[in-house]
């Protein structure tokens, strides 16, 4: 499953044909590694005045080891360390007339910036002002990152945190995941947080130490390598998936030290089971991953009862059934507990003979807003992500061709790995992130579908 | 009443679906299957890099290279290397002899978990060659000069070359086990029809079991099958009519067909037994409990008794210690070798004649209330690979005692070669 036109183009000899050609040379991404530090270089801090995260952003940069540079001098010198990141805090924006200081910033900075660099710019929510002219000025940031994207190169991302009064607690743990390898293939996506009580002293490799996460769909794919990464850091995985896939589900739970649990998730009894398994086994569950999914593709005038009532059960009904019996279940989900439910590129844009699956996956979405607040109240959080062009067996056996355009239309110019939408999962599922909650994150690379 | 210290607890299993003869399981030898039975119990109970006390498990088919099959299978898997195995082997009680072995370890405190298992192959049996062969062989590789080698060699024939291929057979009387079962489901007046109706009640009942999910933590897939390959939810009273007979068939009347016989399967499974406190501080559930076991052999050869006949002698004893009747059980598990071998046992469990002067007591054992009989399906539904047929029956018997809740009682009833039986009593 190697991306050959990447490893291609990163060639010398593929360096100079792709360049000459004009081609796409999709870069290299950084991921993460344990041990490895927050940032390859350090970073540079600005702000649009009279920002309120200034000291939040630099606390949480030299708390993970990065030096702090200050704005970037338009036509400076270009020597010295390439800074590895760009910080705008665009708080306390009130008029389209103070977006200029926002471009004068961050040009000179990008254009200095490293390899899969990161550009994160931290605003106040448009919808938290009554003043047409503030939420102009912070909805114009949606527009300039989404732009900005598209512009960088080298496996270089930007992001938009939306950060509102009283919320400060909750920016640490999203700063780190847009500055991290974790959110290599999350790129020009818009994230609004929370005032949520976020615990401190967060064990930073091992975020989910003493965790109990079930993940579905754990026999293979993007199941798998949630799995993964989930007991990487720390937890405990409850693997779950169809009897049939028992063989490969006890592979996976054997290499990561988790346990198998068979169940077809839409057995009429499978929310019971889960709940009866997680009190005897476990005393309760931290982390729950709604990843199962199936595909039953045809054109909607096609399409039969039993494609799209499948889809729907295991896509979205399960999703719902065991979600609502965890909630009922007395002591089981615990009190912060997390809650991610994996949607798909689909369900925002819409795909062409996939009206069941796309139907099913836009649903999650509905379904997580609207249970967000019950959520909050019990101090956990509940949100989805949503993958785009995912490099899975799956789309190892498309034809070249829909593949190659399949994972070639994002910013990122090329399709992302299992372990990126694992990793997006993992920072969801860690305590420092309560302040992120009935959030849609795209998994995509910034893909043209639906942005 | 004999006092143990306590009783082992039965705390899950594990097993591979069992497969016909030289069909999908052909290339996999017992080692593989066992090996994967245990990662499979590994993964159930997250047993990964953990030493257990004891693992033991058999084969009944066994190759010379497997002395060590069950230490072997221990290494390959994701256990401790320092678990320490050991093989046994008693015919088709196997499985359950390793348990019984297991659970005493636990009562007297010597482990405080273990593992009981059984795996069997008749599509990768043991081929031997033949005696003369072996004896040229012998001779040859003892043989220090070249004369002494060229002689030996002369003692080559080519009738030689054909192997010993190993039969379900007896040694002692040459009749094959369903020969012996035949003539004691004559002397016993078992008809076909009621022989068919056990069948089809194992397949319907194995069937309905996988249907509703009952099986998703005893069994784990292997090399593409999820289900038991002999299992035929459709089988019927007519389509097992239609069968010829099979064994027995000196007789006109004979009436054991390959339908209400156990096919030769390749399988394997495992047991995890432990204390209670083992199992409590891990979290793990406790099903069952081995409360006791028994075995019993009966002399087929020259005294008169059919050769799976030692089940209907063992329960007894077993009653009689444990204080019970026959009646004092929720659920009963008799394995189906054959459904002739089932209805005789419970036949003389109910005959007077039989209990007075085969068993000595005073008044017979009593019927058994057959809706309780084998109620998820047993051997001739699922296949019977000899040593895995035990665990299987422990496993299953102890998650319905469990679903049924506490203080239910279960007896496990298992028929072996050489007229030997092995039977047991778990509680919940
Ligand atoms: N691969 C992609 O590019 C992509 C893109 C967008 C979204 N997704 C979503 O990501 C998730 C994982 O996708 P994948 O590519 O790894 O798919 P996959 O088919 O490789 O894995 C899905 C797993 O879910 C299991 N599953 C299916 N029905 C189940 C049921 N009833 N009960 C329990 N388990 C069940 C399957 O057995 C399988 O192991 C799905 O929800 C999918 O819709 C994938």
């Amino acid at each position: 499953m190697s991306d050959w036109y990447r490893d291609f183009a990163n060639s010398g000899f593929g360096t100079t044909i792709t360049r000459q050609l004009g081609l796409p040379r999709p870069a290299v991404l950084r991921r993460y590694e344990p041990g490895r530090p927050l940032l390859p270089g350090p970073a540079v801090l600005g702000s649009t005045g009279g920002g309120r995260l200034g000291d939040t952003l630099t606390r949480v940069l030299t708390d993970a080891g990065v030096a702090v540079l200050p704005p970037v001098v338009a036509d400076g010198p270009t020597d010295g360390e390439k800074p590895a990141a760009v910080l705008l805090d665009a708080t306390g924006l009130t008029s389209p007339g103070q977006l200029a200081a926002a471009y004068q910033f961050l040009a000179p900075a990008i254009k200095r910036l490293g390899t899969s660099g990161r550009v994160l710019i931290l605003a106040d929510p448009p919808a938290a002002t009554d003043s047409p002219a503030t939420a102009a000025a912070r909805q114009a940031l949606d527009g300039l990152i989404r732009s900005v994207g598209k512009e960088l190169r080298d496996g270089s991302t930007a992001n938009l945190v939306y950060v509102p009064e009283g919320a400060e607690s909750a920016v640490a743990s999203p700063v780190r995941f847009f500055l991290s390898g974790r959110s290599a293939y999350v790129d020009g996506q818009v994230l609004t947080l929370a005032a949520a009580d976020v615990p401190t002293g967060e064990d930073g490799e091992r975020p989910l130490a003493g965790k109990v996460a079930v993940v579905t769909g754990a026999a293979r794919g993007i199941g798998a390598a949630i799995a993964r990464v989930l007991a990487r850091d720390a937890a405990h995985v409850v693997a779950v998936d169809v009897p049939a896939a028992g063989q490969s589900l006890a592979e996976v739970a054997n290499e990561i030290g988790g346990t198998a649990f068979q169940l077809d998730i839409t057995a009429a009894d499978a929310a019971a089971r889960l709940v009866a398994h997680l009190r005897e086994r476990h005393g309760g569950v931290d982390v729950v991953v709604h990843n199962a999914g199936i595909t039953r593709d045809k054109l909607l005038v096609n399409m039969d009862a039993a494609r799209w009532n499948s889809v729907m059960a295991v896509n979205l009904q399960a999703q719902l059934d065991l979600t609502a019996a965890l909630l009922a279940a007395e002591g089981v989900l615990r009190p912060d507990a997390r809650i991610v439910c994996v949607s798909s590129q689909s369900g925002i844009a819409g795909n062409r003979g996939q009206t069941n699956y796309a139907a099913s996956k836009a649903g999650i979405i509905g379904m997580v807003r609207a249970w967000a607040p019950e959520f909050a109240a019990r101090g956990a959080t509940i949100n989805a992500v949503a993958p785009g062009f995912i490099v899975t067996e799956m789309t190892a056996k498309m034809p070249l061709g829909t593949r190659e355009v399949g994972s070639r239309i994002n910013s990122l110019q090329q399709g992302g790995l299992p372990v990126d939408v694992a990793e997006t999962i993992a920072w969801l599922s860690q305590p420092g992130s309560a302040g992120v909650n009935g959030q849609v994150v795209r998994v995509c690379g910034q893909s043209m579908l639906g942005a | 009443m004999a006092t143990t210290p306590r009783t082992a607890a039965i705390v899950g299993g594990n097993r591979i679906p069992f497969a016909r003869s030289n069909s999908r399981y052909a290339q996999a030898s017992n080692q593989d299957m066992l090996t994967a039975t245990l990662d499979g119990l590994v993964a159930r109970f997250g047993l990964q890099g953990q030493q257990v006390g004891e693992v033991v498990a058999g084969a009944v088919l066994k190759h010379a290279r497997d002395f060590n099959l069950t230490r072997e299978a221990v290494l390959g898997s994701r256990l401790s290397a320092s678990t320490p195995a050991y093989d046994v082997q008693q015919a088709c009680g196997t499985g359950l002899e390793a348990a019984v072995l297991v659970a005493n370890k636990i009562a007297l405190g010597q482990i405080e978990s273990g593992i009981a298992g059984g795996t069997d192959t008749t599509s990768d049996a043991p081929l031997a060659v033949n005696e003369d062969l072996r004896r040229v062989l012998i001779r040859l590789n003892s043989a220090t000069t070249l004369g002494d080698r060229l002689k030996a060699l002369r003692g080559l024939r080519p009738g030689q070359l054909a192997p010993e291929i190993p039969r379900n057979a007896e040694p002692r009387t040459g009749l094959a086990m369903g020969d012996h079962a035949a003539i004691t489901a004559k002397e016993w007046e078992i008809g076909r029809e009621e022989q068919d109706e056990l069948t089809v009640r194992s397949h319907q009942n194995l069937a309905a079991a996988y249907d509703r999910g009952f099986f998703d933590d005893l069994v784990t897939p292997y090399l593409g099958l999820s289900r038991d390959q002999n299992l035929r939810p459709d089988s019927s009273m007519e389509k097992l009519a239609k069968l010829a007979p099979v064994f027995g068939t000196g007789d006109p009347a004979a009436t054991m067909t390959a339908g209400n016989s156990t096919p030769l399967t390749d399988g394997a499974s495992a047991v995890l037994l432990a204390s209670d406190e083992w199992a409590a501080e891990r979290g793990l559930p406790v099903l069952a409990h081995l409360v006791d076991a028994q075995t019993a052999a009966v002399d087929y050869v020259h005294g008169g008794e059919g050769l799976l006949m030692a089940p209907a002698y063992a329960v007894p004893v077993l009653l009689a210690r444990q204080g019970l009747t026959l009646q004092d059980f929720d659920f009963y598990e008799i394995h189906e070798a054959f459904a002739s071998t089932v209805l005789a046992t419970m036949k003389a469990w109910e005959d007077p004649g039989f209990c007075k002067e085969r068993l000595g007591l005073d008044a017979p054992l009593g019927a058994i209330d057959r809706s309780k009989l084998n109620v998820n399906g047993s051997s001739l539904a699922a296949g019977h690979p000899f040593a895995a047929t035990g665990g299987r029956i422990i496993a299953t018997l102890a998650k319905m005692l469990h679903e049924a809740g506490p203080g239910r009682r279960g007896l496990i009833s298992i028929c072996a070669a050489g007229g030997q039986g092995v039977v047991a009593i778990l509680e919940s």
